[in-house]
């Protein structure tokens, strides 16, 4: 372990001396969370869509979709609801661009509802983030309806009233994870965050190829070290960057944007997760490479079309269901994912699906890497 | 094992496909002795040093460093190694300190030791005064020195250097051999590779001349020269009557001739046999105005021996 953090600290000094570790895990970090501050403050709130709310029921369970509903997507700054009067009026706010989407509630909406029959719940909308918000909540509302009449079957003489008493299963703020959405400028800068973080952590492992071409691997080798230590102390040099890096970041993101990365232990565990999977993505491209500069060209082209897969471009909502498919097959999808299920008021403390998820590529890429590293170190 | 052997190889192979880059190399170096290893470009003698030196895995044979074996996994061994590459192998954007203070403490020297061992070795190499400076700042000279006292750091009983005067200055160089001359004064086994000629002579107390992965000869210069069968020559400049006769009765000489005023004498070795020479040309009566001796070098003992000159 003592000549692990030796090659450590040699390596982090040596980039330190460099610059590199300081342009990548501080100046482009900080530069990156500047700009989205700059360009994204204000859009944010003018992000959080309108959605209009034309209620010709008046009913029970349209004050419930409201209140409970609605009302706490507001107030968690994800929507702007505008009460209207008729449908007519709901429509003109969509078509002027004053809403983003309208719900139309058709008269005799509860009555159907408690009495078990179909009720239509009406959304004015196309595409856009609005749309998809209005869709996503009423489907959870649907679903949370349709539970409530199931309680109302099974509970002798059971009322609406009553049967609302209940527990509610599913809270509207609780959507299912891949629903779960970051703001605009969180989006944009935990994309950016775990983009540059495997360009942070590349340096890392193939550095022993750095190390070739400078002649200073045959020293290393030849020193009273087992092979395995200075394989670990590369990996690990990456790790901690990573993690200064991604930390630098976030800490940088929440104080300049006010982002809400969710409680510290989850974030903490998925940044870690997700540090530990990039290198072990990187560590694995290295070995695949001849050259220090081979490794250069593939860990950026791997490091590129894991990002564009995995979200950090365009959200994988809006990939459709080949790429959303194939995003599940970069570690850039589960740490966004994972972001975001810590994100929100209700949100869980830790993140597990996704950040076990980024262990096991962590676990698979660098068992195969350090299975391969031995053809790395020779002089 | 001899009392002071520091190391024994034995049967060393290495072959990279189908390329046997080292076959069946062997020899001991004992303490205080330098063993050359003379060979051409690409004779095998960075592959053979290499895989004594632990950093590369062999095919096959024996390394044994101070009685025990030795190979890749050997921390017993690499600790009583130290290994010069022929490359530079130093940090440029470390200082000289820093890049002595990783290497001391990678081979396991404590803070205080390592520290005082740098200044030791910085005095060596003669980079005190450049201690705190960047490595990236040093002529090709200064690298040679600091990637020479690298090696020194930890008193290893076994010195390995694969060519450390390659496209060094006259003066850098001069101070490397120097250096390596004292070391071997001190006790240390010194394992020396180069293709000059002129190094391996004034530096090795045996040669080993390498060529294709095999040992072709091995012994002391002069064992090598005689190996070959040339002698020594030594040209006079006289006046005075004939000499020649009086020389040729000298059990020393092989043959001697003379013509206008230059004799020459052939001779097994020079150095002995000069004194008893112009002792006999001053009994003849003949005054001595100069004196040259030849001796045949190892050029000429390897171009016999593998029918190429050592630069080719």
């Amino acid at each position: 372990m003592r000549a692990t953090l030796l090659v450590m600290a040699k390596d982090l000094r040596q980039r330190v001396r460099d610059r590199s570790l300081f342009l990548l895990a501080l100046v482009v970090p900080f530069g990156l969370a500047a700009v989205f501050s700059l360009v994204f403050r204000g859009i944010d709130a003018q992000a959080a869509p309108t959605i209009a709310l034309a209620d010709r029921d008046g009913g029970p369970v349209v004050t419930a979709f409201a209140e409970q509903a609605l009302r706490p997507l507001e107030r968690g700054g994800v929507i702007r609801l505008r009460p209207v009067a008729e449908e007519r009026e709901a429509r003109e706010a969509v078509e002027r661009g004053e809403a983003d989407a309208a719900y139309v509630v058709p008269p005799g909406f509860s009555d159907a509802v408690t009495e078990g029959r179909p009720a239509t719940l009406q959304i004015i909308g196309d595409s856009g983030q609005g749309a998809y918000i209005a869709r996503a909540v009423a489907e959870s509302f649907a679903a949370e309806v349709r539970y409530v009449q199931v309680t109302l079957a099974v509970v002798d003489g059971g009322t609406f009233e009553g049967a609302t008493l209940v527990p509610r299963p599913v809270a509207v703020e609780e959507l299912g994870a891949e629903r779960r959405q970051l703001s605009l400028a969180e989006g944009f800068a935990a994309g950016m965050a775990v983009f540059f973080l495997f360009f942070t952590v590349q340096f890392g492992f193939s550095s022993v190829l750095d190390e070739r071409r400078d002649g200073t691997l045959a020293r290393l080798l030849a020193a009273p070290v087992p092979r395995t230590a200075i394989a670990l102390a590369k990996l690990l040099t990456g790790v901690v960057a990573g993690v200064a890096a991604t930390a630098v970041l976030m800490s940088a993101s929440a104080l300049l944007l006010g982002a809400r990365w969710g409680h510290p232990l989850g974030v903490g565990l998925l940044v870690v997760a997700g540090v530990l999977a990039a290198s072990g993505v990187m560590a694995l491209v290295a070995t695949v490479a001849r050259t220090a500069e081979q490794a250069g060209n593939l860990q950026s082209v791997v490091a590129v079309l894991c990002g564009v897969l995995g979200g950090v471009f365009v959200p994988v909502q809006q990939l459709g269901g080949a790429f959303a498919a194939l995003s599940l097959l970069t570690p850039h999808r589960w740490f966004l994912q994972g972001l975001a299920d810590l994100h929100g008021e209700h949100a869980p403390a830790v993140a597990p699906g996704p950040t076990l998820a980024l262990l096991a590529f962590a676990a698979v890429t660098t068992g195969v890497a350090l299975l391969r590293v031995g053809r790395m170190l020779r002089p | 094992m001899a009392q002071d052997e520091i190391l024994r190889c034995h049967e060393l192979r290495k072959a990279f496909g189908d390329l046997v880059a080292v076959a069946d190399v062997g020899f001991a170096i004992a303490a205080g002795e330098t063993y050359g290893l003379l060979g051409p470009n690409g004779a095998g003698k960075t592959t053979t040093i290499s895989m004594i030196a632990g950093i590369l895995d062999r095919d096959g044979g024996e390394v044994l460093v101070c009685g025990r074996p030795h190979g890749p996994s050997s921390t017993w061994g690499k600790r009583r190694i130290g290994y010069v590459p022929q490359e530079l192998a130093l940090y440029p954007d470390l200082t000289a300190r820093e890049n002595l203070r990783f290497f001391a403490r990678l081979h396991g020297l404590g803070r205080a030791e390592a520290r005082r061992r740098i200044d030791e070795v910085l005095a060596v190499v003669g980079l005190t005064g450049r201690a705190e400076d960047a490595v990236k700042e040093f002529s090709g000279g200064m690298k040679r020195r600091l990637n020479l006292g690298v090696g020194l750091l930890h008193r290893p009983p076994l010195l390995i250097l694969d060519e450390p005067t390659a496209g060094v200055d006259p003066q850098s160089r001069n101070a490397i051999l120097e250096s390596v001359a004292a070391l071997a004064g001190e006790g240390t086994a010194i394992l020396y590779t180069t293709h000059y000629m002129e190094e391996a002579e004034r530096l090795c107390d045996r040669i080993g001349i390498l060529d294709l992965g095999r040992i072709r000869a091995e012994g002391t210069r002069r064992e090598l020269v005689a190996l070959v069968g040339e002698l020594d020559r030594i040209t006079l400049t006289v006046e005075g009557p004939r000499v020649v006769p009086s020389l040729q009765a000298l059990p020393e000489v092989r043959a001697a001739t003379g013509h206008e005023g230059r004799v020459e004498v052939m001779v097994e070795d020079a150095g002995r046999a000069l004194p008893r020479v112009l002792g006999a040309a001053t009994d003849a009566g003949v005054t001595v105005r100069a004196v040259e001796v030849h001796e045949p070098n190892l050029e000429s003992v390897f171009l016999h021996l593998t029918g190429k000159a050592l630069r080719d």
